[in-house]
């Protein structure tokens, strides 16, 4: 049995200092966001920088309280549930092994923390550890050993079995291979594929590499300024992007393919700034299909075949 | 074509137990970009800070030749490097806001590159400021010269940085990793700049990523850098049609490609991690990882020709994996 997400209407909203005298700046990270999870998928989230997808995945993890809205896993509410808990069912993978692993801790301390959290004994720790380790393609002996001692690609097995070894069943991954070489980051997606069969996991992946998401997720949310503005089947979102911010984000993937040049994404150079969110489509001062009525009517998502879309244009 | 930057067994060395760059050969050539592609910890930065003469301290170079314009930099003392830094020679780093300094306006910045270089006042290099930012695609070039840099968005400031490299007409520019750090969407736009920019200029550019994608879209010539050696050089086209040497080859699998690979199918990826290099280590850097390795891999690698200009370092013979392949 695997769990589902969902995400009802939630919102996230940051106080950010800005002087003595001035008013703190309100920043909509994340601003009704309704999705849901299904069981066993690998769910994609991609979006630029401050699109909120960070945001959003932690909210899933329980690590900020929402200012608004609700999360159910399997029925149940996020916040309501005891922290141990929710340890058990949802565990993170982080983008920088280098910083998401305590450098003063040995492998086995960092790994094991999770199960002593739990309340479990020292020798039942130990064991569950080393098989965790040899499950993630270390060696066990490697428990002993500081983070300081490992490659960047070993760290992140390291903090892959430590989301692990309690044996969760959502694990949500935040940009886990983007501080990694491409040698290595295959290493690691094709590890997580392999985890995510053989121990029927729910992944939540967030991305900004859209080759990397087309490649390992069956369904893809795209982010914009808070919002969800297209949601659907991978192979229907990489096919037919219906929403002009999917279209300029898949137009400006680079694949390895000589001769195609740099294609022209044409999105202008205003920036998505989530302290100053424009009215109307958040979308439309970098939209290249703008018109007069996106300027001033606000969208809401919208059902077009099997995708929801936020645009009044498609 | 005129060779403009040619550098030949180029070597950097930091202390007596590692050696950054054993022995690189690239050319640039007028109007061309060239490359630099590998993974962290490859060399590919070293040795552009060597052609620039911006190693940290502590490092050695040394090189059979390093040529610019006909001019070898060998010789050159300190001041003349510097005169020529960031007027022929212009560059563009990866961090646009720890690259420019945060205390000045981005006018008084940039102005200060001309007055440097070609004297003059700073009235007329504030005006041709505003007029190559107004060219990088920047809006309201006025207002932004009064700005600091932490109140520009990262894709600004990238923008800036090339409006900055350009201010005195450069011939060479080398970039290195100039988008890593920036979104998909504007890493595309800043890209595109860079390739109008060459056509109007005629740049010579020598481009420093681990982006194959990049690659691939951007570059005329490739060298593929792998341990401090380039193990593959050739032109864009020739090296994504036959990768050669077995680490070209693991690098292109690793990428996923959409509509190419089966979703869930398992990406190729290289075992094991990038070696350090000890000084006076021998034979091929990869063998370790390398599924073709064997005994002869320990001593020297043979340089090979797989086709006229494509290149690479492997005791495998030219058409191995295309037969293998057959």
């Amino acid at each position: 049995m695997s769990a589902t997400i969902e995400i009802r209407d939630v919102a996230k909203i940051f106080r950010q200092f800005s002087g003595v005298f001035t008013a703190p700046r309100m920043v909509r990270a994340v601003d009704g966001v309704s999705l849901t999870v299904p069981a066993g998928g690998c769910f994609g989230i991609v979006g630029e920088s401050g699109c909120g997808k960070s945001t959003l995945a932690r909210l899933i993890l329980g690590l900020h309280p929402a200012s608004s809205g609700d999360i159910l896993v399997d029925g149940r509410s996020l916040m309501a549930m005891p922290r141990r808990e929710r340890a058990r069912l949802i565990q993170p993978v982080f983008q920088d092994p280098f910083s998401s692993l305590n450098p003063r801790r040995s492998i086995h301390d960092i790994v094991g923390l999770p199960l002593a959290a739990q309340g479990i004994s020292g020798s039942e720790i130990t064991k569950r550890v080393h098989a965790m380790l040899e499950r993630v393609g270390l060696r066990a002996e490697m428990a002993g050993r500081s983070p300081a001692q490992l490659s960047g690609g070993q760290r992140q097995r390291v903090a892959i079995a430590r989301a692990l070894v309690l044996g969760p069943r959502i694990v949500v991954c935040d940009e886990p291979t983007s501080a990694l070489d491409v040698s290595v980051q295959a290493q690691i997606l094709n590890l997580l594929a392999d985890l995510r069969r053989d121990m029927g996991l729910t992944l939540v992946f967030i991305s900004h590499n859209l080759a990397v998401v087309e490649h390992i997720c069956d369904e893809v949310a795209v982010m914009y300024l808070g919002r969800v503005v297209e949601h659907a089947e991978t192979d229907a979102l990489f096919r037919a992007p219906t929403h002009p911010y999917t279209r300029a984000l898949l137009a400006s993937v680079l694949t390895p393919e000589p001769g195609l040049g740099i294609p022209d994404v044409g999105l202008g150079d205003a920036y998505p700034d989530p302290a100053n969110i424009p009215p109307g489509c958040r979308f439309h001062p970098r939209c290249p299909m703008v018109t007069a009525a996106c300027r001033t009517e606000l969208q809401v998502p919208r059902r077009v075949g099997e995708r929801v879309v936020e645009c009044m244009l498609a | 074509m005129s060779a403009l930057l040619e550098v030949s067994g180029l070597r950097v060395r930091f202390n007596e137990k590692a050696e950054a760059v054993r022995g690189v050969s690239i050319t640039v050539n007028k109007g061309e970009t060239h490359c630099l592609v590998g993974e962290s910890g490859c060399g590919k930065s070293v040795s552009a800070l060597a052609v620039m003469g911006l190693l940290a301290k502590g490092g050695i170079r040394t090189a059979d030749a390093l040529s610019f314009a006909g001019q070898d930099l060998r010789g050159l003392t300190e001041g003349q490097m510097s005169r020529l830094r960031g007027d022929k020679m212009a560059m563009i780093f990866q961090e646009p806001m720890t690259s420019l300094n945060p205390a000045y306006t981005i006018g008084s910045q940039m102005a200060e590159v001309l007055v440097r270089h070609r004297g003059g006042s700073k009235r007329a290099a504030l005006d041709r400021a505003a007029a190559l930012l107004g060219r990088v695609g920047i809006t309201a070039p006025g207002l932004r010269l009064g700005q600091f840099p932490h109140q520009l968005s990262g894709g600004l400031r990238q923008r800036v940085m090339i409006a900055m490299a350009l201010m005195c007409d450069p011939d060479l520019l080398i970039a290195d990793e100039p988008t890593t750090a920036l979104d998909v969407t504007v890493q595309a736009q800043i890209l595109r700049l860079l390739m109008e920019l060459q056509a109007e200029l005629g740049l010579a550019i020598l481009l420093i990523t681990h982006d194959l994608g990049i690659v691939a879209r951007m570059a005329h010539r490739v060298s593929v850098m792998y341990a401090g050696k380039v193990v593959e050089s050739a032109s864009a086209e020739a090296l994504f049609a036959a990768p050669t040497h077995p680490y070209t080859r693991g690098l292109l699998d690793c990428v996923p490609i959409p509509g190419k690979i089966a979703r869930g199918a398992p990406l190729g990826s290289i075992p094991g991690t990038v070696p350090r290099i000890s000084l006076g280590f021998q034979g091929c850097g990869f063998r370790d990882r390398c599924g073709h390795a064997d005994a002869s891999c320990a001593q020297d690698v043979p340089a090979q020709s797989f086709a006229e200009g494509h290149d690479y370092a492997c005791r495998l013979p030219a058409g191995w994996a295309t037969e293998r392949a057959a």
